[in-house]
């Protein structure tokens, strides 16, 4: 197993070592100017779009010649593409609410598509280009949004569970779902599964996250959390819920930790399909922190001028996951000009798509309420709808009057 | 001095957060977005900036440790009020409340001193995604050794936030978010001179045809459907609970006893709720006087449902309207 990720100096090697350490106003005056990622960060292409050889991870993205990489390309444009449709839309009052992408691109797509079709994941409620890469129809998705149904997609054909609004929730929901992967013997070799969870920087102070730690842990169930820091919880910065850099907290429960470039798409995949091998072959959960921004606001009733400055969006700008993959594929020829245009259209069309849909889906009936409360008949609510749908049709008849 | 202010709720509370804040050095606002943010309804705003970050603490993103240093900070003496962000995410820090912040006084032989406030902005109609528009507050109130209190508008959130700041108990203060900004809700206040005690339970309209009982945000719906029922030749008696446990319906008997009938409304499901507390005490004390079974006009017995249906779900005028007349007919 690479082990040299999550390797650190052991606390207690020696006085030189305890002497060395950083008082904590260091480490968070650090973690605050590690807009960089620190030297831990794993990377395979830089902002600029030059390919960084990895030893450890260059054999994962063997595969990934140019036409993939288009690929990968043209997954993160439509999926932007649609968010800024999505937030836009929310803007014209066609959705309640909207949570952005923006920035976190190649995090999701990275990761997403480094998943098999046995795979399971668990998003937060921000994973919409996971839900793309795991074949979720967006439009689906959207109803979420528009406030129609709560969760719009076959969750089993998909792999891909129904979001997660309560922080952290899902982590214990991934790590038993995981464990029974193990108790059915579904891992051990190349062909077994694994299950990613996604959470966000701040949902790791939930006491939910650090059980589901413990639980993957302990029944080194086959299970790899994926937290995408963003950099902020809406108005807190990371460094309100840690000291440490989030990655280093997986040393902590025994298993590995790893921080990557969340910007990165190639460096994702790669980094996600290593610690899914780990998973499948029953070495247990791997911690991936995956660096990366929230270029947008929280969601769209938030307001980040009031907590965050210009100058770090503007940082951040320059490490755009969609433009470095342009710029490498642009260089090396691997693209040319009718491609890139062929893209924006597609994802141009992809959007107004979306568009049409979201204005034409149907209104829920009013005895949707009482759908599927429970899986067997309850006669209490049985009545409850049927006084209710009664009281609604005085209304019809008294207008026929 | 009378110092009088057009407030909306929303308002009325920030400066009764700042007031108590002033009065006293030991109560902290604790909550997650509530410093730079304001909180995400803005309800703190300011107040970060005026008191510093360790009086306004800006907290990890857990209710859990929300709570559970609260209730180590109340037993150093301080008087902790936390925010949660939205009802549907108290409950994990449910615990917290129920095994130690609602215990600790009585475990302790009353040595122990539980001076929290959880401030919840509760209750639907804001359009919103899943677990921002729920009505949890029966549950609470089924846990011993906790208050909970609820406010319907500006004055009684000021001098509301303020009173259960002051007082050595738990209390789950919630608060009506739809309302919060609510101009139409403004009212004038006087911020200097105090109305005494706001807890207990208030008849806000009097009437002689049917009583309406509720709390929070169906206050607004009771009323308003006390208008419209004048126009039909019906007077409703309104009542606000206020304080919903422990529960104040000595007003609520007498009004039952005068009026023979009642509704009670709330946004929350019906099975074991407040509502059903309410009318298994009324049953019972005003027996006699009943003319009608006493009717509930409430959410249903379901999760609360996807926006585009909340219309359905939550208890308006109409439905209120129609319980009134089921009860007339009786
Ligand atoms: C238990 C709980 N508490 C509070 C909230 C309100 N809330 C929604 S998102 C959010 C910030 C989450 O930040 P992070 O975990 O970093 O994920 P991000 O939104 O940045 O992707 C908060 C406080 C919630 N949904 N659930």
């Amino acid at each position: 197993m690479p082990s040299e990720q999550w390797t650190h100096p052991e606390p207690g090697e020696g006085p030189a070592a305890i002497a060395a350490q950083p008082s904590p106003e260091q480490v968070i005056a650090g973690l605050r100017a590690t807009s960089e990622g620190g030297a831990e960060l794993t990377q395979l292409l830089t902002p600029e779009g030059q390919r960084i050889p990895s030893e450890q991870f260059d054999s994962y993205v063997a595969d990934v010649d140019d036409e993939v990489l288009r690929n990968l390309y043209r997954d993160m444009v439509l999926v932007r593409r649609a968010d800024r449709e999505a937030n836009a839309m929310q803007r014209q009052g066609q959705l309640g609410i909207w949570v952005p992408l923006l920035g976190q691109e190649a995090a999701q797509i990275g990761s997403g598509r480094a998943l098999g079709p046995r795979d399971m994941a668990f998003p937060s409620y921000r994973e919409h280009g996971v839900a793309y890469a795991r074949g979720v129809d967006l439009r689906d998705l959207l109803g979420i949004f528009r406030c129609t149904d709560h969760s719009g997609w076959d969750y089993q054909a998909h792999r891909f569970h129904p979001y997660t609004i309560v922080i952290g929730n899902q982590v214990l929901n991934a790590a038993g779902y995981a464990m029974g992967q193990k108790f059915e013997g579904k891992v051990g070799d190349d062909d077994g599964e694994a299950t990613i969870c996604y959470f966000g920087d701040g949902a790791t102070s939930q006491g939910d996250v650090h059980e589901g730690f413990v639980w993957g842990a302990v029944y080194d169930a086959p299970l790899v959390f994926f937290c995408q820091n963003n950099q902020w919880a809406i108005s807190e910065p990371t460094e309100r819920q840690s000291r440490l850099p989030l990655y280093q907290r997986a040393r902590g429960y025994g298993f590995p930790g790893i921080r990557v470039d969340g910007n990165d798409v190639l460096a994702c995949l790669a980094v996600t399909r290593w610690a899914l091998e780990q998973c499948r072959h029953g070495n247990g959960p791997v911690l991936i922190e995956a660096f990366t921004y929230r270029m947008d606001a929280h969601t769209t009733t938030d307001d980040p001028t009031r907590y965050r400055l210009s100058d770090e969006l503007e940082e951040w700008k320059l490490k755009d996951p969609i433009e470095r993959v342009r710029a490498y594929l642009a260089r090396g020829g691997g693209a040319d000009h009718d491609f890139f245009d062929g893209v924006q259209a597609e994802a141009d069309e992809f959007a107004a798509q979306l568009r049409e849909h979201t204005f034409n889906m149907p209104e829920p009936p009013p005895d949707r309420i009482f759908a599927n409360v429970y899986a067997e008949p309850s006669p209490v609510l049985d009545a409850q709808r049927e006084e209710y749908l009664s009281y609604l049709d005085g209304f019809a008849t008294a207008g026929e009057h | 001095m009378m110092d009088l202010q057009k407030l909306t709720i929303g308002k009325a509370l920030n400066l009764g957060l700042r007031r108590a804040m002033e009065e006293d050095p030991k109560v902290l606002m604790m909550g997650e977005d509530i410093g730079k943010l304001g909180g995400v309804f803005r309800i703190t705003d300011g107040l970060q900036k005026d008191f510093g970050e360790q009086r306004v603490l800006d907290t990890p993103l857990a209710e859990s440790g929300i709570i559970g240093t609260a209730v180590g900070l109340a037993v150093r003496g301080f008087r902790p009020v936390c925010e949660i962000q939205f009802e549907g995410f108290i409950f994990p820090g449910f615990d917290q409340i129920s095994s130690q912040l609602a215990k600790l006084h009585y475990r302790t032989q009353g040595r122990v001193k539980m001076p929290v406030v959880i401030r919840v902005p509760f209750g639907g109609g804001i359009g919103a995604v899943e677990h921002h528009s729920e009505s949890p507050e029966s549950l609470f109130s089924h846990i011993a050794g906790l208050k909970v209190v609820s406010i319907s508008n500006a004055a009684d959130a000021y001098w509301g936030i303020q009173e259960a700041i002051r007082s050595d108990d738990p209390i789950l203060f919630f608060e009506p978010k739809k309302l919060y900004h609510s101009g139409a809700l403004k009212m004038e206040i006087d911020t200097e001179t105090s109305p005494g005690r706001v807890f207990g339970s208030r008849v806000v309209r009097e009437g002689t045809t049917a009583t309406v009982v509720s709390y929070g945000p169906s206050v607004k719906v009771a009323l308003d459907a006390a208008t419209a029922a004048e126009e039909e030749g019906k007077s409703l008696e309104v009542i606000d609970l206020r304080t919903l446990s422990p529960l104040d319906l000595g007003p609520v008997f007498e009004s039952v006893r005068k009026t023979g009938r009642l509704i009670a409304v709330s946004e929350a499901p019906l099975e074991s709720s407040l509502t059903s507390e309410i009318a298994a005490r009324v049953q019972q004390e005003c027996f006699y006087s009943l003319e009608s079974p006493v009717l509930r006009v409430a959410g249903f017995d379901t999760p609360y449902p996807p926006a585009k249906l909340e219309e359905h779900y939550l208890p308006d005028l109409d439905r209120v309207l129609h319980a009134v007349d089921r009860s007339l007919s009786w």
